[in-house]
């Protein structure tokens, strides 16, 4: 800069309130010229908004779902394999003994018989138990714990505590389906994620080449544009505002889309809830993901445009 | 108000458009530049517009060494040069008035200035009740007359015309020429490359010819 101080300036135009008329301007401008072509507008926003509804939707679903499960785990319940010594009756007042605490909701008692019982219609040894002289099985008592006890951690402690009785062998809890399930959400938790990390890179290439085309377009027109003086920031503004259009369309559909699952879905989880005692039901769109499509949108739109921009707008010089 | 010092431009493919040009413009004049098709004129012109850059020497315009101005100072040095074009250069798709608004709005002028500078620069070309019209309803030389307003209106102290009656009949020819020495009466500096030689020697300017990139003849200030 230090090489141009002895030039007479250029003098730029700073006014702050001119400068953001100029900008609304320019912002509808760009609206109205999107609103001519408005079937080419709505497929490009309707893609968009596609590709933000889905890795919503699903991270939705996969929240609800993880929810559900944390709302579950709390009723797992904790098998006690008595000692092989203990009897019958012995087995009763141990289960007795337990349902006497108050950290316990309910118990069952599986005596000898029961379990081999159950053994038989279960494990298809049921021949080669016959063989034996004796019964191998152990009594158990089915143990649910009290609704306070929620979680993993508390249950398993729970559990130590109940191994602890001189009849009991073992106390094992049920929790491997509700951990395989989180499992399962953690696993497609992180697929949403590469999904809307992808679909994301998808939203930034449709905008950047819809807008590449547009420049394509308007190729004599940015022309002129710079032989009369226009700045870059001046020829770049109307692109960058249409990609925010774009966007900002593209996460109204997103929504809609969204919101219409919702309604869909509905019915369906309430039955299905309903088969397994639950009163689950699906959240409206949660703050978290209204943002991210709201927010995502425009914020895509305007970087996919800043790409092409960037990339094609110099190209362009009048000759 | 324009000079040239030892100015060569070098093309990429290797050719010289323009080689050693020396030349001064005092603020206010007006000049023909004349020569054979590929003498230079144009190079010459796209110089003083930053259309194209100086490869060696140095280019002033009104007090400022082009070859300083960062490419981020190009836009604001155009809006000081007015430049018009044999093929008119107009957007197909805007109205009269709204190709010659261009430069206003482009430099963030208001709107009623706007208004009133686009009227004030139609009826200098005499096309006030054509300002609603699309370019490709209007003759050749009326287009042209689109394109000298809109070179016109933001009063650039320089005007620049590139074969300007190129394209139009002898007698439209000799109207756009005295538009231009009206212009010229109110201060403008003018430079204006054609090969019409007859018009020019009638006129009575000064008269620059370029042969092969180099200045072959000057009729002086005087002229
Ligand atoms: N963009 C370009 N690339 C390469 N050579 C060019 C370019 N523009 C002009 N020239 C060459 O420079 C010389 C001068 O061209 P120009 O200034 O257009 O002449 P004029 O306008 O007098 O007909 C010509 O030989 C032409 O071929
Ligand atoms: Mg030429």
């Amino acid at each position: 800069m230090a090489k141009r101080v002895r030039q007479p300036g250029f003098r730029r135009n700073r006014n702050p309130v001119t400068w953001l008329l100029r900008h609304a301007q320019m912002s509808l401008s760009s609206l109205g010229r999107l609103s001519r072509s408005p079937l080419t507008t709505l497929m490009t926003a309707a893609v968009i908004g596609i590709a933000l509804a889905l890795p919503s939707g699903l991270h939705m679903l996969v929240d609800n779902v993880r929810q559900l499960s944390a709302s579950w785990d709390g009723s797992a319940s904790i098998s006690l394999f008595l000692n092989d010594a203990v009897s019958d009756e012995q087995a009763e007042q141990v289960r007795a003994k337990v349902a006497a605490r108050n950290d316990i909701a309910d118990t069952r008692l599986i005596d000898r018989a029961a379990a081999l019982d159950e053994f038989r219609r279960l494990s298809g040894f049921g021949q080669a138990i016959e063989l034996l002289d004796q019964n191998p099985l152990p009594p158990v008592v089915l143990a649910r714990p009290a609704a306070r006890i929620q979680g993993s951690d508390a249950v398993g402690h729970l559990a130590q505590e109940l191994q602890a009785f001189r009849e009991i062998d073992l106390a094992q809890v049920d929790l491997q389906w509700v951990e395989r399930l989180g499992a399962i959400t953690g696993t497609i938790e992180r697929a949403v994620l590469v999904l809307a990390v992808l679909l994301a890179g998808a939203v930034l290439l449709i905008v950047g080449n819809t807008i590449r085309l547009e420049i394509q377009n308007r190729h004599s027109e940015i022309e002129v544009v710079k032989l009369v003086g226009g700045t870059d920031a001046f020829i770049r503004r109307p692109f960058l505002y249409e990609g925010f259009w774009y966007g900002l369309l593209g996460a109204a559909i997103a929504l809609i889309l969204v919101i219409v699952s919702l309604v869909l879905l509905d019915g369906p989880v309430e039955r299905l809830a309903g088969l397994y005692n639950s009163r689950f039901e699906l959240a409206a769109v949660d703050w978290g993901s209204f943002l991210g499509i709201v927010g995502g949108g425009p914020l895509l739109g305007l970087c996919g445009a800043w790409l092409a921009v960037g990339r094609h707008l110099a190209h362009v010089q009048p000759e | 108000m324009i000079r040239f010092d030892n100015v060569a431009k070098r093309y990429p493919t290797g050719h010289e458009g323009l080689s050693g040009v020396d030349l001064h413009l005092e603020p206010g004049e007006m000049a023909f530049l004349t020569g054979h098709s590929g003498a230079g004129k144009s190079t010459l012109l796209k110089l003083i517009g930053l259309l194209e850059r100086a490869t060696r020497g140095q280019v002033w315009v009104n007090g400022r060494n082009l070859n300083k101005l960062s490419n981020r100072d190009v836009p604001y040095h155009r809006r000081e040069v007015g430049m018009i074009f044999q093929d008119h250069r107009l957007l197909h798709d805007r109205t009269v008035f709204d190709n010659i608004a261009l430069p206003l709005v482009v430099s963030g002028m208001g709107h009623a200035e706007v208004t009133r500078r686009v009227r004030a620069a139609l009826d200098k070309v005499g096309l006030l009740k054509k300002d609603k019209v699309f370019p490709i309803a209007l003759s050749g030389g009326e287009q042209q007359r689109v394109g000298i307003a809109r070179a016109l209106v933001s009063k650039p102290p320089v005007l620049l015309a590139d074969e300007p009656t190129g394209n139009l009949d002898p007698e439209l020819s000799r109207e756009i020429m005295e538009l231009f020495m009206q212009f010229n009466q109110v201060g403008v500096t003018l430079l204006v490359a054609t090969h019409d030689i007859d018009l020019v020697n009638r006129l009575g300017k000064r008269i620059i010819t370029l042969r092969n990139g180099r200045v072959a003849g000057d009729s002086g200030t005087a002229g």
